[in-house]
């Protein structure tokens, strides 16, 4: 009466069995933190504090305080804007577009990566906000409400605008398809409270899986929900950086006006997305002793995504010179060869053996397959990504038209404090996820354990 | 124990496909299933119960609609009509700027709208108590719940066509 699939990859290895993954899972819920938790915890927490000094100097000193100047408006905060809005990619594309491909190795990862994706919006989402100045402010500048100063309505035809429509919806989808996700798994938490007499976390637990009782009914629509949000969210993730690239692409400073920016600017995301995810699981599965879960084939399989599209980047970044070249318009002529011999030549260099370079190693199997190797790179795809933000922001603004206006950025202790504070912020964030909410999609994983596991002989 | 109390036949399956081919094989002959109970989503189990489509897509496309209707008329009559402002001599009404932002609440609104529909069609709210067969549902077993009132078949004889069929324990629930 047994009915066996296919001859499959195995996703999951040490033949763990359904209830494994239960056991597996929400042990790390259940119990206390380790010490090494407590630890990581502290240290996220302390950069967190120190950030948020750090903003309420500048919301109170207001945006001065910053190392801006006449020519550089733009420098540090767009940059990490733009930076973890990239990172923020990965979750939404690996739930959303693997899922639409059937891919089933997303199934391992994608909570981690999605849960990354919703506090890298967050922190993105701050400097914008931050860069109004008065921020309390903002809301009548970016959402059209009636308002009795001056311009009546917000300004659709201007791309910052359609940037906070796109990030807000982007946040807001991304949660709820993140929750949905989380449903089934508060209510296995739930179930198993109740069974060890836990009374509190049963109803923690309840409350947030609202009231879910795995009905056959309830999975035929959770199922169709799952489907619609991916379909829903596939153009959305394309949307979102396409949106940001707008900003600079449909200025006319020159190294901005560029047409291939937003392929451009989704490729890198997905590139400094991928290695953000590959940061934070190779920590997680092995503070949370997820190796059978999380394996080797899942991180070469993460790692091919970061070859492919950090070549995608690197065309980009030759395609971008070649049309500077050959268009021969001087002001382009000149942002580029700034870009690479000016006074940040040290910076365009950096991006280009970051993300050009360095991804080509994992054409080799034995790098991509191994886990130092794959940390310590996804650490400098995420420096060459901050550095390309940078080069593409910084070097085309500061030396515009007017060679008596040139001049150099240099950041104060209130732009690094502010980055930090999005660190701060991430990873305490992420370290709270990973103690209170299962960290491995459960029921999908169930799902697959017949036919992707590795069977115990 | 008030009156109004019903009584279930709980069967327990440990695999999905027994329990796909139980399914099958107990609805013919003549069981009425009230609800199986998975703890992740079995394919064909809503096919094997008889369960028509979802019609959420359809909720989810009218809320996209909505969306879209919304952010053109917001964009057309705000820019066009309330309060035109000229932005670099463009025209004040162009449908291209006002592309991206129409795109998002289509999304947004559409999501939003059948993610919301599923909860009320599915009676999930936060302090809802749900009602549980057996608290191994949600870890690795598989619970058929099957109403003894709403069956003409006596209690033994189901019991007897759950095992025959794979269940691998058949218990009484009552509510």
């Amino acid at each position: 009466m047994q009915a066996t699939s296919s001859i499959r990859e195995t996703l999951i290895t040490g033949g763990k069995t359904v209830r494994d993954v239960s056991e597996d899972i929400s042990r790390q819920v259940e119990g206390k933190p380790s010490r090494l938790w407590w630890m990581a915890f502290s240290i996220s927490l302390i950069l967190l504090l120190f950030g948020v000094y750090c903003l309420v100097t500048v919301l109170w000193e207001g945006i001065g305080v910053w190392g801006l100047n006449k020519t550089v408006g733009w420098a540090w905060d767009i940059t990490n804007f733009v930076w973890w809005v990239g990172i923020g990619h990965a979750g939404t594309l690996i739930s959303a577009i693997l899922l639409l491909f059937r891919q089933k190795w997303r199934m391992s990862i994608n909570r981690a990566a999605e849960a990354m994706t919703i506090f890298a919006v967050i922190c993105a989402a701050t400097f914008p906000l931050v860069h109004m100045g008065r921020l309390w402010l903002g809301l009548y500048w970016v959402l059209p409400l009636p308002n009795t100063w001056g311009s009546l309505w917000a300004n659709f035809n201007s791309p910052l605008l359609w940037d906070v429509f796109a990030i807000t919806t982007y946040f807001t989808v991304s949660l709820v398809f993140w929750y949905i996700g989380l449903i089934p798994d508060f209510a296995v938490i739930r179930d198993r409270a109740v069974r060890m007499g836990n009374k509190t976390r049963a109803s923690v637990y309840n409350a947030l899986s609202f009231g879910w009782d795995g009905a056959a009914k309830t999975w035929m629509r959770y199922e169709s929900v799952a489907l619609i949000l991916a379909g829903l969210s596939t153009p959305l993730v394309l949307s979102v950086h396409t949106i940001v690239s707008f900003d600079f692409a449909t200025s006319i400073v020159p190294g901005w006006h560029t047409t291939i920016f937003p392929p451009y600017f989704v490729a890198g995301a997905i590139f400094s997305g991928f290695a953000m995810v590959l940061t934070l699981l190779i920590v997680t599965r092995k503070v949370f002793k997820l190796e059978d879960y999380i394996t080797i084939y899942h991180i070469e399989l993460m790692n091919i995504i970061i070859i492919i599209t950090g070549s995608i980047v690197g065309i980009a970044y030759i395609t971008e010179f070649f049309v500077a070249w050959y268009g021969q318009v001087p002001a382009e002529y000149y942002a580029f060869y700034n870009r690479a011999t000016g006074p940040y030549w040290w910076a365009y260099w950096s991006m280009m053996t970051c993300n050009v370079i360095s991804p080509q190693l994992f054409w080799f199997k034995k790098l991509r397959t191994n886990i130092v190797a794959t940390f310590i790179l996804s650490i400098i795809v995420n420096i060459g990504m901050w550095f390309e933000r940078f080069v593409i922001i910084v070097t085309s603004i500061h030396r515009d038209y007017l060679p008596s206006s040139w001049s150099m950025f240099y950041p104060t202790m209130y732009d690094v404090g502010e980055y930090v504070l999005t660190f701060g912020f991430f990873f305490t964030a992420f370290f709270l996820f990973a103690k209170f909410f299962p960290v491995i999609n459960m029921a999908e994983v169930k799902s697959i354990i017949k036919s992707s596991s590795e069977k115990k002989h | 124990m008030s009156n109004t109390s019903e009584k279930f036949l709980v069967g327990i399956f440990d695999d999905e496909d027994i329990l796909l081919h139980g399914v099958e094989a107990i609805r013919e002959k003549g069981v009425k299933i009230h609800e199986v109970y998975t703890p992740f989503p079995v394919h064909g189990l809503d096919e094997a119960l008889g369960y028509k489509r979802s019609r959420l897509p359809i909720a989810a496309f009218l809320f996209g609609m909505t969306g879209t209707i919304l952010a053109l008329t917001m964009q057309i009559w705000m820019l066009g009509y309330d309060w035109p402002m000229i932005i670099g001599g463009k025209n004040f009404v162009s449908l291209p700027p006002f592309i991206p932002v129409t795109f998002e609440l289509t999304v947004l609104l559409s999501a939003l709208g059948m993610v919301g529909t599923f909860f009320i069609v599915s009676d999930m709210k936060p302090y809802k108590t749900p009602r549980q067969f057996d608290l191994r549902s949600t870890d690795d077993k598989h619970v058929m719940a099957v109403d003894l009132a709403s069956n003409k078949l006596s209690k033994d004889d189901i019991s007897r066509i759950l095992k025959e069929n794979g269940a691998s324990e058949v218990n009484e629930k009552n509510f």
